[in-house]
């Protein structure tokens, strides 16, 4: 994490941002869209969370590379996991 | 002869002696926690993970069973975790420009907000309970599948939704009360004064701490309230 500090305004800024997600969100949910709410509510999601990784918790302004390398570490392999996972589970009968 | 700009640094007690730098020792720490959140990745995913297999198979059931969660208390709470990562924040800012009032403002602010979550969990989880909807403790649950009043609802496969909405939100109020009990810490430090332009690295880490736990909700909240609130 480096010493740039931010200004409030731009914490302000994503905050107002994440919380018009979470409206979003809901309010989409009501919204007959078949299959796709739930890749609509978990694209949102994910945008949220990315909003929180790289300002909240600043990597989008850290110069130390490991921390990606961490953290694209961990997703890949959660993807790993889950891809893989339902691979399995939705292409055999396994009961 | 100048003493080295090493030299100098070592001077604050704050530096440990196998560190080169307060920079080094700050991003040491950094990705200390990382790594840290890294294994946190790996314990919610295989939750998330029997999750995903479990509402693929039991759809129906999961829907339902998400219906009756509270989709008011559920999407409160989740601008309660927003408003306390932006708490979180802004309590390091005001670590880095050296603001102890502001700091300690921000980091009890950023309990109370935690406080609220898991009052709100809580009401929750009563509500559930009162509606027999706790597996095992007398669980009880009697719907038929929307559009479809021929097709009952397997009342066990609603129950694994329910043990999975349980554990994991369960789990992640356990995370909540861990991030309190850390940042109680972090509060009686700032309050002595330990914390300083300089060296303040266990308000950052603390924080990024705080907002996984945070982005974890952020999943959990539509995977959860949201499968199928269309009517």
């Amino acid at each position: 994490m480096s010493e740039h500090i931010l200004p409030s305004k731009l914490y302000y800024a994503i905050w107002a941002s994440l919380l018009c997600l979470t409206v979003i969100t809901a309010a989409v949910a009501f919204v007959d869209l078949g299959p796709f709410n739930t890749v609509v509510a978990l694209v949102i999601a994910t945008f949220k969370a990315l909003l929180v990784v790289l300002f909240f918790m600043h990597v989008k302004y850290t110069s130390e590379k490991m921390t990606r390398v961490v953290i694209f570490a961990g997703i890949f392999w959660l993807l790993l996991l889950l891809f893989l996972s339902l691979a399995d589970y939705t292409t055999r009968l396994l009961r | 002869m100048a003493d080295s700009q090493v030299a100098v640094e070592h001077d604050n007690p704050a530096l440990r002696h196998h560190f080169a730098t307060q920079e080094q020792q700050r991003e040491a720490a950094s990705l200390g926690m990382w790594l840290f959140l890294g294994t946190e990745i790996m314990f919610f995913g295989g939750m998330f993970c029997a999750y995903l297999i479990y509402r693929y198979w039991y759809y129906n059931e999961f829907a339902a069973g998400s219906r009756t969660l509270n989709i008011w208390l559920g999407t409160t709470n989740t601008a309660v975790l927003i408003c306390s990562s932006l708490t979180v924040a802004l309590a390091v800012r005001a670590a880095q420009t050296g603001k102890r009032k502001l700091l300690l403002g921000l980091l009890l602010a950023t309990m109370l907000f935690g406080l609220a979550f898991l009052a709100i969990k809580g009401t929750e989880w009563h509500d559930e309970y009162v509606e027999h909807h706790v597996p095992g403790m007398g669980f009880q649950f009697d719907t038929t599948v929307p559009q479809h009043p021929d097709q009952k609802i397997d009342p066990q496969h609603a129950q694994i939704f329910f043990s999975l909405y349980f554990t994991m939100t369960g789990i992640h109020a356990l995370h909540m009360i861990i991030g309190l009990g850390i940042f109680i810490y972090l509060t009686v430090m700032a309050w002595k004064g330990r914390y300083t332009p300089e060296y303040h690295t266990p308000i950052e880490i603390g924080g990024l701490y705080w907002h996984f736990v945070d982005i974890i909700w952020i999943y959990l909240f539509p995977l959860l309230y949201l499968i199928d609130r269309k009517k």
